[in-house]
């Protein structure tokens, strides 16, 4: 099936070759880092964690995303996603790719990585997430190709697929919880500290993802001859509009716990990101256009995802999946990561703006992912159209 | 012969795998007969139970409003190597002095005696019992001994920065840029290694000089004796003495660290 | 056979710059030295047999810093039974003091460049 991937249209040859043009930049700017050290990031002593994180991050929610349309179709025989699994699971294999890519280029000493293979570390969270990333990122492979691979050939995918769709639905969940572990098991940052981090993280992760497949489907049924389904791309829209709701709600709710028991630590961090900390005379207040804006864009998301009107026209529907996405990606990347180490353990403030070398980095890895995500979705819709002629 | 091309995939790949395969088996394999497996520790070095700190506040505090003494700081920075880096967002500092307010954020009131208002304390690593930055690291770089000292293993450290996230007391320091550009190589001491670029580094309770029989560094250079350093599993050496007769607190003790640098205020 | 020129033409610019490698060296004359490290006045005997030590110095060096880092035994009996104190810059290298004049020779002649001495300081040259 690979021979798919080769030929195209015009204008895949040339979204392909401005994507390895933008990695090729990424990557001279990666090489400078290699060579100068993480000083050249916008990372210091305080804010050890940046912009490379929080893409991680947000990215492991993306892909965990796949489990939305697996879930339904192979529990519960929803035959409207039949057409799109594909689609999901050739979303998350970029998604988990560019997650250990920006862990990556986030080392310090990336020639060491082996290090966490050939020491494991059970009672560390970053090591069981490099093995449920590994894992999940073989399962969406293996699975992704092989049916799509029966499905040219008409043939019924063979009969030890079936246990590893199952196993990839709670697999799709681990990753993201062992992700928030990251964070809610560490004492101290008190935005973190909190039980709900990991049921933030999936109910962003179901919104941020679906939203993403749902502008992916629009754009594959405008530029190919494979369409996935109004419905379907409505019943996408549904899960993301509730998710969303609950993404919201819980933010809200550490909102109220920090601001009703008006306890310090559970409040700084969101004062900081949304009003600002004033010390010493001096005012931080750095990110708080982004969290507004993420918060406006969340209203207007839910705003057009909650009337029915708004949601089955897809013009609409493409600017609340736009909004949704955005959103969360402020909010998860930006908002909670750097917004967990600041004010800092000795209560100051040091604050974070990425370098243009850090986002030429970050851009890179966004190029990877488009790139294979590209490479795969022609491969995945080359197929769709065959079998359908 | 006919061999078709899944078959023939099929064994190029195994036998690849096995090519490779054998060669790193290899590597696990012992090494030679004539490199002895024979280590000891070192006669002279101090052995504790239980190594701990205490610092007297009190002390410390005459000394700095004489003369603004940074002796300990200094010491180690030069027995370290330490490099002095002009951007303050790439520190690197092992021991150090924060106000008051900040060393025990969230501990302190805003109408604080005068003789501590504002005033610099020391802060360094707190060696915890329960380090959560030991918990945390993937690759077992930084790690507890048997004598409560966590140390750091720069070999194996990949710069993850998960410890930095991890530590409540904001102890540990990476090295954004190659620290020996900012050495005076004049200056470098030969006796301990700089560090790389990449790895994370915080005191290590001077754990080169314990071996030797010496005491850390800091400890060594204070001359008002303002950190008393010993084991505290011992009941008789000078730092349950003082535990035992002046009231001592501690960094962020809700958090269940069990941090071992107790502070004499 | 289609080509026959081009194709044998793009063999043997293949074959050139597959072996580069080697007449390269030739020509430029950088193959034709041996490398001939130093070895130090003072003691005649390292830690290890000469044979074992030219074999093995990676993995003695692997095992030392695991050793000292990670469990504090600074000193190695070695097998004629003497007593060394385990440390690159005050051990090795207290013989062996000149970096250039030994550890690079066979290093820089297999293209090898372990990055001991990212960290580890070079004992000063007494000029």
């Amino acid at each position: 099936m690979i021979e798919k991937a080769i030929v195209g249209s015009r204008r895949y040859y040339g979204g392909l070759a401005a994507l390895l043009a933008l990695i090729g930049v990424g990557f001279l700017c990666y090489l400078w880092q290699l060579r100068e050290g993480l000083g050249i990031t916008g990372m210091s002593r305080d804010v050890s964690w940046g912009l490379y994180i929080a893409q991680f991050t947000f990215f492991v929610g993306v892909a965990a995303s796949a489990v939305m349309v697996v879930l339904p179709y192979y529990l519960h025989n929803y035959k409207l996603f039949g057409k799109i699994t594909i689609l999901g699971e050739f979303l998350a294999v970029p998604a988990v790719l560019m997650c250990m890519l920006f862990i990556v280029v986030d080392m310090g000493q990336p020639m060491r990585v082996m290090n966490v293979i050939l020491h494991p570390t059970p009672n560390s969270m970053m090591f069981w997430d490099m093995v449920s990333l590994s894992g999940y990122l073989l399962l969406n492979i293996v699975i992704g190709w092989i049916t799509l691979d029966c499905e040219r050939k008409g043939i019924a995918p063979p009969r030890w697929v079936k246990p590893l769709i199952y196993l990839s639905i709670p697999w799709a969940v681990s990753i993201h919880t062992v992700t928030a572990f990251l964070y809610a098991g560490l004492p101290g940052r008190h935005l973190w500290l909190t039980a709900i981090l990991a049921a933030r993280f999936l109910a962003s992760a179901f919104c941020a993802g679906p939203s993403l497949l749902i502008l992916l489907c629009l754009i594959v049924r405008k530029w190919t001859r494979f369409d996935p389904g109004k419905e379907a791309i409505q019943t996408l829209a549904k899960i993301v509009t509730y998710t969303m709701l609950l993404n919201v709600f819980f933010l809200l709710l550490e909102v109220f716990t920090g601001f009703y028991s008006q306890i310090p630590g559970h409040m700084h961090s969101f004062t900081y990101l949304f009003a600002g900390l004033k010390e010493h005379g001096h005012f931080y207040g750095g990110l708080i256009p982004w969290m507004w804006s993420s918060a406006a864009l969340a209203v207007v998301a839910i705003a057009l995802l909650l009337n029915p009107a708004t949601r089955r026209n897809e013009r609409t529907l493409v600017v609340a999946a736009l909004a949704v996405f955005a959103s969360t990606w402020i909010d998860k990347g930006m908002g909670l990561v750097v917004g967990g180490f600041i004010p800092n353990m000795f209560d100051t403030v040091t604050e974070y703006t990425p370098t243009l070398l850090e986002v030429g980095i970050t851009l890179m890895v966004w190029g990877i992912g488009a790139t294979v995500l590209t490479v795969l979705y022609k491969i995945a819709v080359s197929v769709k159209e065959e079998v359908a002629a | 012969m006919a061999v078709n091309r899944r078959d023939f995939l099929r064994i190029s790949g195994l036998g690849t795998l096995l090519g490779l395969g054998s060669m790193a088996t290899q590597e696990l394999l012992p090494p030679g007969k004539a490199l002895a497996q024979q280590y000891l520790p070192d006669g002279k070095a101090l052995k504790a139970k239980r190594w701990a700190m205490v610092v007297d506040a009190r002390k410390c505090l005459e000394k700095v409003e004489q003369d603004g003494c940074r002796d300990c700081v200094l010491a180690c920075n030069r027995v370290h190597n330490i490099p002095a880096l002009p951007d303050p967002k790439h520190e690197v500092k092992w021991i150090w002095q924060e106000r008051y307010e900040n060393t025990f954020a969230g501990q302190n009131h805003e109408y604080a005696e005068d003789a501590l208002r504002g005033k610099p304390f020391l802060v360094l690593c707190n060696h915890c019992d329960k380090p959560p930055c030991v918990r945390v690291c993937p690759t077992q770089a930084t790690f507890k001994r048997d004598d409560g000292i966590v140390m750091m293993d720069f070999h194996r450290c990949i710069g993850c920065r998960y410890c930095m996230a991890a530590c409540p007391y904001g102890s540990r320091s990476f090295n954004f840029v190659d620290p020996r550009k900012h050495l005076d190589s004049a200056a470098t001491d030969p006796k301990f290694p700089t560090r790389m670029k990449g790895v994370v580094e915080k005191c290590n309770f001077c754990a080169e000089r314990l071996a030797e029989g010496l005491m850390p560094a800091c400890v060594e250079v204070c001359k008002e004796k303002a950190l008393i350093f010993g084991d505290l599993e011992d009941p008789g050496s000078e730092v349950r003495k003082v535990l035992r007769s002046r009231y001592s607190i501690r960094r962020k003790p809700e958090l269940g660290t069990h941090p071992e640098i107790f502070y004499v205020v | 056979m289609y080509d026959k020129g081009k194709i044998f033409a793009g063999l043997v610019i293949f074959l050139c710059v597959f072996t580069s490698p080697i007449w390269y060296n030739v020509v430029t004359g950088k193959a034709a030295y041996k490398p001939d490290p130093k070895l130090p006045v003072r003691e005649k005997q390292c830690v290890a047999p000469k044979e074992t030590m030219i074999a093995s110095h990676m993995t003695l060096l692997d095992t030392w810093r695991d050793k000292v880092v990670r469990e504090g035994d600074r000193e190695y009996v070695a097998w004629d039974g003497k007593v060394h104190s385990i440390s690159l810059s005050e051990g090795c290298m207290k013989c062996h003091s000149d970096k250039a004049a030994f550890c690079d020779q066979c290093h820089n002649y297999v293209n090898v460049s372990p990055y001991c001495w990212d960290c580890h300081v070079e004992p000063k040259e007494k000029k």
